[in-house]
């Protein structure tokens, strides 16, 4: 009998069979990950869902840093559509926020012609006279580096002549495969000339810097919250509601908290090497995942206040959604899910949704790379190819001056094993048999797979999200929330119950069919005697 | 919000602040839409086709299909054909369409790629068509790439006639669905004849049935594409945004062009209707003069809530143009006229608007952008913001009340199913405006002021 993903893959002819068909896996076994192929340059017309390396460093990690201005070079589209539409929530300082604003070259015919580099300075010098913004990053886009235009040049002139923080970023959007690579330009650039300049020390020992959080519909309020209210300090947050100069003295905090794996491992690597900061996989994504994540922290500083506190905190938040939590796993337990997002939530939200009884039976990422399918285990046997390669890998070395480590090397090793301590274990860890992934999913994959799976809702993005909807499918969207969140820890995980039982349950799904489709619109025998031989009227 | 434009104004020549406008491609994509079983096609790197895609879909709500090359750095370098190429096979392959349309994006007309022999060079399957159009985003704008793509339909597709048809052809240019719909509807009361190009009624604005179907029943043919050739005259609405395909279909096939403003308001319809009634002989039917009647009793019932009211327009060209013009006729003054597509005819013809009014503007500026935008007003205020959903940041920011109109309109409903053009679309416009404004003014209003009755 053909498996469900073959008959996916029944659409494709020689090549780009070939190509599709290490993308797609299906779970052979329960909670155990199996080979697939991530990170790989997509087919040309598959209607994928991938954005650019500009999207993943201007939009996503540096963009929401709100006393910056990210100033887009290039034509203006680029600017435009990242500006404002990813939520990345900031409350601004003393009441300014830059993320209000679109910061572009404009680039015309003659920059391309002559070059940009000369539209470039006076435009930073505009910027810099009329916002006075803490730091000025520089995000190139894909003509930025086919004309040539020097804009580490730009940056290092700029930092000299105004005495402001000027940071370039090539990040094109023809770099790497997709986003990713964005992502890790960004943590490049970050952790050269930004981590570890700032002087903000913390009062507490307990003192934490979330990472890959991006505040998205205030996640990271929600999140920062809770860890404030155990005690817990904050030191910076990368990059949702991120302050620079809190990013700035990101090293004198005592642990990294990871949420988003794939956008930011990059810094948590670097900064363990360089300053002896361990870090810790967390998920504020789900119930469980939170009390799980809030008992590993304590854990890892292994204060007996502190466990105590997190265990009270623990149950005050629970006692307060309780009586919704079993409300909502009543009447959502036994659906199915699918969730196809970009390179984190996929898995976080398979987690949240177990709260609740809802299976996750189908979905993929855009742009994950292996070991967030599979576990960093497989880190070593990943090779990078011709399309990843010409991104930096920074090597940074043990900073002397800075270096230093919160827990002794017994302690770490007695942890390692117990908690995901410098760890990730993917996606498919928490997956089932038969439960299938998509790597790179695109439009035709995703039809089949709401008709192959058939599941009572399905998470996606904007631009699937309508066709899934027209299709007859209760649909939300998981980057964006629907406009809605937080979604984050306790609150946040009734915040997501209540939107997704809205949906499956808006009265508009029932009315979907006329009723002329199902009853005789004539009067009399004929209609009656036409609906029993089985006519349509339609 | 917006806490960091200051009052004063300092000329920038580099920077570009909060634009008014996009980039040409998601202008060809919404073109290539209003085609029936037509895929449109970037061709660079996806993260543009996933940008336009998105602000469609954001727009419109609806899906909104697009196929992209995905350069990689190598493509860069090597050039963009092995994509399209590949890219080619697999659309025919995987999504059927009739037609693929394929724009450009700065990275492949950066680094030169030759369209039109890549495209020769592939093997299209019998029955089947690929055309293309250049949209080099450092150009224009989204109005010009929607211009760019017409054109590119015309040039592959239409075709030189020595018989002349009894149709005609409308452009109907950057509109809503809703918008096109409308038109059609006053074009058949008229009993004209006529080919609408592009037309993304029911494409972007299909109904839910249940059934996803990645080819609505809408849009124009690639016959009546074809049959504009043979058209006796082409209707260009919007002055701005369809004068480069009349005047290509006017090159390649000798159709005649007549450009006219948006129907937008009471006089921009008149004309749309008059020129029908000139070409077809007919004249203006009952019903839909009585349309125009009521519009003009309902302006005339609430004029004191129109009179002097201070308004910034601002959007695409012919959209600003469009509107102000109906302010003006509303008893309305559009103070501030702006929109961030370079045109030196916007400005004249903003200028031109006020002739035989006893009113003046204040700033009329193209190739601007909602920072400055927001600097006049914090010097100068207006009473009213029309345009796009950008325009809220500025409505909170300076406590002023906002209709939604033009492109895009991202944080409301129900509204590109709707005209803004003919009578009708005036009357909802004009019930737009007037809501806007009382509803400030109930909000405003001390408890003893509160009116039952306005």
């Amino acid at each position: 009998m053909e498996t469900k993903r073959e008959k996916i893959l029944d659409t494709y002819s020689g090549l780009t069979f070939k190509n599709r068909k290490d993308h797609v896996v299906e779970l052979e076994t329960d909670h155990t990950p199996q080979e697939i192929t991530a990170n790989k340059r997509s087919v040309p017309g598959l209607m994928i869902n991938r954005g650019c390396c500009y999207a993943g460093c201007k939009g996503v990690v540096l963009g929401p840093i709100q006393d910056a201005v990210t100033l887009e070079h290039g034509p203006i589209g680029c600017g435009y559509y990242t500006w404002m539409t990813r939520r990345n929530k900031a409350r601004g300082i003393n009441g300014k926020s830059l993320i209000q604003y679109s910061f572009s070259t404009d680039l015309q015919e003659t920059d391309i012609v002559f070059g940009g580099v000369k539209k470039l300075k006076q435009a930073v010098k505009e910027a810099v006279e009329i916002f006075h913004p803490k730091a000025v990053f520089i995000c190139a886009t894909c003509p930025v580096g086919l004309i040539g235009d020097d804009i580490n040049s730009v940056a290092k002139w700029a930092k000299e002549e105004f005495g402001v923080q000027c940071i370039s970023f090539s990040c094109e959007g023809y770099k790497g495969v997709s986003q990713s690579a964005g992502h890790h330009i960004a943590n490049n650039g970050l952790m050269k000339d930004v981590i570890g300049t700032g002087t903000n020390k913390p009062t507490t020992p307990f003192s934490i810097n979330l990472l890959g959080e991006y505040n998205i519909g205030g996640d990271a309020f929600e999140t920062e919250r809770i860890l404030t209210k155990i005690g817990y300090q904050v030191v910076s947050k990368f990059t949702g509601d991120g302050v620079y100069d809190e990013i700035a003295s990101a090293h004198l905090a005592n642990l990294n908290l990871v949420q988003c794996h794939r956008s930011i491992n990059y810094i948590a690597e670097m900064m363990k090497v360089k300053y002896g900061i361990d870090w810790l996989k967390v998920n504020f994504i789900g119930i469980k995942e939170t009390i799980r994540t809030l008992r590993e922290m304590a854990a890892y500083f292994d204060d007996e206040g502190l466990k105590k506190r997190t265990e009270e905190v623990i149950t005050e938040e629970l006692t307060q959604i309780q009586g919704d939590w079993d409300y909502y796993k009543k009447k959502l337990s036994g659906k199915k899910a699918g969730i196809f997002v970009g390179g984190s939530r996929s898995h976080h939200y398979m987690d949240l949704l177990a709260d609740f009884g809802v299976e996750t039976v189908v979905t993929g990422y855009e742009f994950a790379h292996r070991d967030d399918y599979e576990g960093r285990e497989v880190i070593p046997d990943i090779k990078l190819d011709a399309d990843t390669k010409n991104i930096e890998q920074l090597s940074p070395e043990k900073d002397e001056s800075m270096y230093r480590r919160y827990i002794d090397d017994d302690t770490y090793n007695e942890l390692k094993g117990k908690i995901e301590l410098d760890y990730y274990k993917g996606m498919m860890k928490d997956m089932k048999k038969g439960s299938l992934i998509i790597d790179d999913y695109n439009e035709a994959e995703t039809e089949d797979a709401l008709s192959l799976y058939k599941p009572d809702i399905f998470y996606s993005g904007i631009k699937d999200n309508f066709m899934i909807l027209k299709s007859g499918t209760p649909a939300k969207q998981m980057h964006s929330y629907d406009y809605d969140g937080p979604y984050t820890c306790f609150k946040g995980a009734i915040n997501f119950a209540h939107d997704t039982f809205d949906e499956v349950n808006a009265p508009a799904w029932k009315l979907l069919t006329p009723p002329w489709n199902t009853e005789p619109t004539l009067e009399g025998s004929l209609g009656n005697s036409a609906i029993e031989r089985g006519e349509q009227h339609a | 919000m917006l806490d960091a434009t200051p009052k004063k104004i300092v000329d920038r020549t580099a920077l570009r602040v909060n634009p008014c406008k996009t980039c040409q491609p998601v202008g060809a994509m919404y073109c290539a839409l209003g085609v029936h079983q037509c895929m449109p096609h970037s061709h660079g790197s996806q993260g543009c086709c996933s940008y336009h895609r998105t602000v469609l879909s954001r727009h419109f709500k609806e899906p909104a299909i697009a196929t992209t090359s995905s350069f990689t750095e190598g493509a860069c370098v090597f050039g963009g054909g092995s994509n399209l190429k590949k890219a080619v096979k697999n659309i025919f392959e995987t999504y059927d369409p009739y037609i693929i349309a394929v724009h450009t994006t700065c990275l492949s007309e950066t680094i030169g790629d030759d369209l039109k022999s890549y495209i020769d060079e592939i093997d299209i399957p019998a029955g089947k068509l690929v055309i293309h159009t250049n949209t080099p985003s450092y150009i224009g704008s989204h109005i010009t790439g929607f211009g760019n793509m017409m054109c590119g339909f015309i040039n592959y597709l239409s075709k030189k006639s020595n018989t002349v048809s009894d149709k005609i052809g409308i452009f109907p240019g950057f509109v809503n669905p809703g918008d096109m719909r409308e038109l059609k509807r006053l074009a058949t009361s008229m009993e004209a004849k006529y080919i609408m190009f592009p037309d993304t009624s029911d494409v972007m604005d299909a109904p839910n049935k249940g059934t996803y179907q990645m080819y609505p029943k809408g849009g124009t043919t690639v016959a009546e594409i074809k049959e504009l050739g043979s058209v006796r005259k082409v209707l260009g609405l919007g002055t701005i945004v369809s004068k480069p395909a009349a005047e290509k279909l006017k090159v390649k096939c000798g159709v005649d062009f007549d450009l006219v403003p948006y129907p937008i308001g009471i006089r921009a319809t008149d004309t749309y209707l008059m020129k029908l009634s000139h070409l077809y002989k007919t004249e203006i039917p009952a019903a839909i003069a009585d349309e125009r009647g009521r519009v003009l009793d309902g302006m005339i019932d609430a004029q004191q809530y129109f009179a002097g009211k201070k308004v910034a327009v601002y959007g695409d060209p012919d959209t600003v143009l469009g509107i102000a013009a109906f302010c003006l006729e509303l008893g309305m003054i559009p103070y501030y006229m702006i929109t961030g597509t370079p045109s030196d005819a916007f400005e004249k013809e903003g200028a031109a608007l006020f002739e035989g009014y006893d009113v003046k503007p204040g700033v009329i500026k193209a190739n601007a952008d909602l920072f400055y935008m927001q600097q006049l007003i914090k010097n100068d205020p207006v009473e009213l913001l029309i345009g796009n959903t950008h325009g809220k940041l500025i409505a909170k920011a300076e406590d002023i009340p906002i209709v939604r109109a033009g492109f895009p309109v991202m944080d409301r409903y129900f509204g590109a199913e709707q005209p803004i053009v003919g009578y009708r679309g005036a009357m909802r416009l004009a019930e737009m405006i007037l809501n806007a404004l009382l509803d400030r003014k109930d909000r405003d209003a001390d408890d003893t002021d509160l009116e039952l009755v306005l």
